[in-house]
């Protein structure tokens, strides 16, 4: 009897610990999945009842030349930015590991980027870098280069976007270095002794060790890079333009929910971004049994 | 091989550091460095000031006069003004920009707030406390941070909207009184199971209650990672873009982030100078935090990985 009396206060204690989060978890979290799920089989604009559809809104999606522009635009934007965000990452933390006096102050420096990044003061001002008469342009024209306007070009503003999102690697870098400091200085002298050049170091020694890092660092940008939205939003004044180059999956989710009020359309579109961030990290996991060196 | 290496190959590295600064306290040896690389110097602060660059720009542009920054090359004002700063500031349709700092402080206080507490109860309880379904409720936890806030936000919206919540504070803080940013959950629980036990059991022979425990004993000693906490609950909510549009569409209610996009707006691109001022200015509290807080910012990072 007294066991039981003694559980049960153990566990109302801890559950009155955990209310808030509980409450936040149902009520944030849950209901509305469960919700956003049933508006998927629906049609929702918020001021009439849903209606049932069916699969209708996902069969419509991949008859919407706008969203699989979007999903187009998506996969080009992580697939080339996460790789070369966290080359660069690498790189620096590398030319940073050395015992170079000064770390602190450069790696602070290296991460103002991204402190700032996500802000929209840089989104404003990365729309005046690479306008007409921009800064960018500028620069290229002390080198006798005559550029365009790289916001306004269908071809080009994308890669304005991608060039914003590498240049914020402070976050990876971070990581990086602290995984460097794991890494025993005896290996590398073992190395040496052995004879192994600085480039076979890198390949044989600090590469494979730091492999579990890139896995992760990899992991969490590809996470946040599909949901990028603030610097697409506002160098695009909103819009995904120029000729929809810029329309990031979420800005299409956010004009299909918030502009034009097609809210079953939206939730099944949110449906179909969980289980691509899903699949994705999924395959990523799997592939990294090929390729992560795990220290025993 | 310099001499300051050779007693740490002879004593081993764990033995050789305090060794070394015994034998010599004044010059604090790193065992590998070599030579100064002034090559490696040159190149990483030539990078680090092209990374820069364009926002020291912005920031010497702000000062400028509005025809001189697109007209003159140089990089520093020829006519140092504060025009821009006071034309700014004036803001949108009446509202000045001190309105929207205002704002933007008022739910960033709220959020740190809502944060500390709410968070640091669920992980007081995942962290020293044994209860029914702990497992399956971490997992769960651990789960809601890999979720992209899209399948949430919708059905979030129409509710706060029934509520009658838009315009208001509410749905931009209320959510942080109820733990729903696990990863800040995630990193107490870090620290806490890092607090030696040997200090509960103590207090606990002394008839000390679970309540008073986290309040009297672990929220102390936890001060660093709430210090994290703070940090990244100010850098994420003062650079939040998304929410803040949704919920907020009173100008009287626009914090910096909407403020400055509406600016533009209005304002066209004609006024450059007014925009990177205020831009500028919106920076500021950021720089602020992380210039005292760094140490805490590159803890955080490496402790969870955080997006940036």
């Amino acid at each position: 009897m007294i066991a039981l009396k003694n559980a049960w206060r153990r566990n109302a204690v801890a559950y009155m610990f955990l209310t808030p989060w509980i409450v936040g978890l149902i009520g944030l979290s849950a209901i509305p999945m469960v919700a956003s799920l049933y508006f998927s089989f629906t049609n929702y604009d918020m001021f009439t009842d849903p209606q049932w559809v069916g699969l209708a809104n996902y069969a419509q999606m991949f008859q919407d030349q706008k969203w699989l522009n979007s999903v187009e635009v998506t996969f080009k934007y992580v697939f080339i930015s996460v790789p070369l965000q966290l080359t660069f990452a690498l790189c620096v933390a590398l030319a940073l590991s050395k015992g170079l006096k000064g770390l602190r102050f450069y790696r602070a420096i290296y991460y103002v980027p991204s402190l700032f990044g996500g802000s929209v003061a840089v989104a404003l001002l990365w729309r005046q870098l690479f306008g007409g008469d921009g800064l960018v342009n500028r620069g290229l024209a002390v080198f006798g280069i005559e550029g365009t306007n790289w916001i306004s070009q269908p071809d080009t503003a994308l890669y304005t976007l991608i060039i914003l999102a590498v240049w914020q690697f402070g976050a990876p870098m971070i990581i990086f270095l602290a995984g460097l400091k794991q890494i025993p200085i005896e290996l590398y002298e073992a190395a040496k002794i052995d004879g192994a050049g600085k480039f076979k170091q890198f390949f044989k020694i600090t590469l494979p060790l730091l492999t579990p890092i890139v896995l992760f660092n990899l992991v969490m940008q590809v996470i946040s890079a599909f949901q990028a939205f603030t610097p697409a939003f506002i160098i695009s004044g909103g819009s995904g333009g120029p000729l929809d180059s810029t329309l990031f999956y979420t800005l299409y989710l956010y004009q299909k929910a918030f502009t034009q009020f097609q809210m079953g359309y939206a939730s099944a579109m949110a449906w179909l971004l969980l289980a691509a961030i899903a699949i994705l990290t999924a395959l990523i996991f799997l592939s990294s049994k090929k390729w992560v060196h795990y220290q025993e | 091989m310099e001499p300051n290496k050779i007693p740490e190959e002879e004593v081993g590295p764990s033995v050789a550091k305090p060794l070394l600064k015994t034998l010599d306290p004044v010059k604090n040896h790193k065992p590998r460095v070599k030579k100064p690389r002034y090559l490696t110097h040159a190149l990483i602060i030539a990078i680090g000031l092209i990374m820069l660059y364009p926002l020291l720009w912005m920031v010497m542009s702000s000062f400028k006069e509005n025809t001189e920054i697109f007209q003159s090359g140089s990089f520093f004002p020829k006519n140092f003004t504060l025009e821009n700063y006071i034309q700014g500031w004036t803001g949108v349709s009446g509202v000045t920009f001190g309105r929207f700092f205002l704002n933007s402080g008022i739910i960033v206080t709220l959020c740190i707030i809502g944060n500390v507490f709410a968070c640091s109860m669920a992980a007081y309880a995942f962290a020293r406390l044994d209860f029914a379904f702990k497992k399956v409720l971490f997992m769960i936890m651990l789960i809601t941070l890999m979720l992209p806030f899209h399948v949430t936000v919708i059905p979030q919206y129409i509710m706060f909207n029934y509520l009658d919540w838009i315009n208001t504070f509410i749905p931009l803080t209320l959510p942080k009184f109820l733990a729903t940013e696990g990863f800040f959950i995630f990193l107490m629980v870090q620290f806490m199971r890092s607090i030696p036990r040997e200090l509960e059991e103590a207090a606990q022979i002394d008839g000390c209650g679970k309540i008073r425990m986290y309040w009297q004993l672990i929220m102390p000693l936890s001060v660093p990672a709430l210090i994290t906490t703070m940090i990244f609950t100010f850098i994420w909510t003062w650079n939040d873009f998304f929410s803040q549009l949704l919920y907020l569409s009173n100008i009287k209610l626009y914090t910096v982030a909407v403020g400055l996009r509406m600016f533009v707006d209005s304002m066209g691109e004609s006024s450059w100078g007014a925009l990177f001022a205020m831009s500028a200015l919106s920076l500021i509290p950021l720089f602020v935090v992380f210039i005292f807080f760094q140490r805490y910012i590159i803890e955080g990072i490496t402790a969870g990985g955080v997006k940036g």
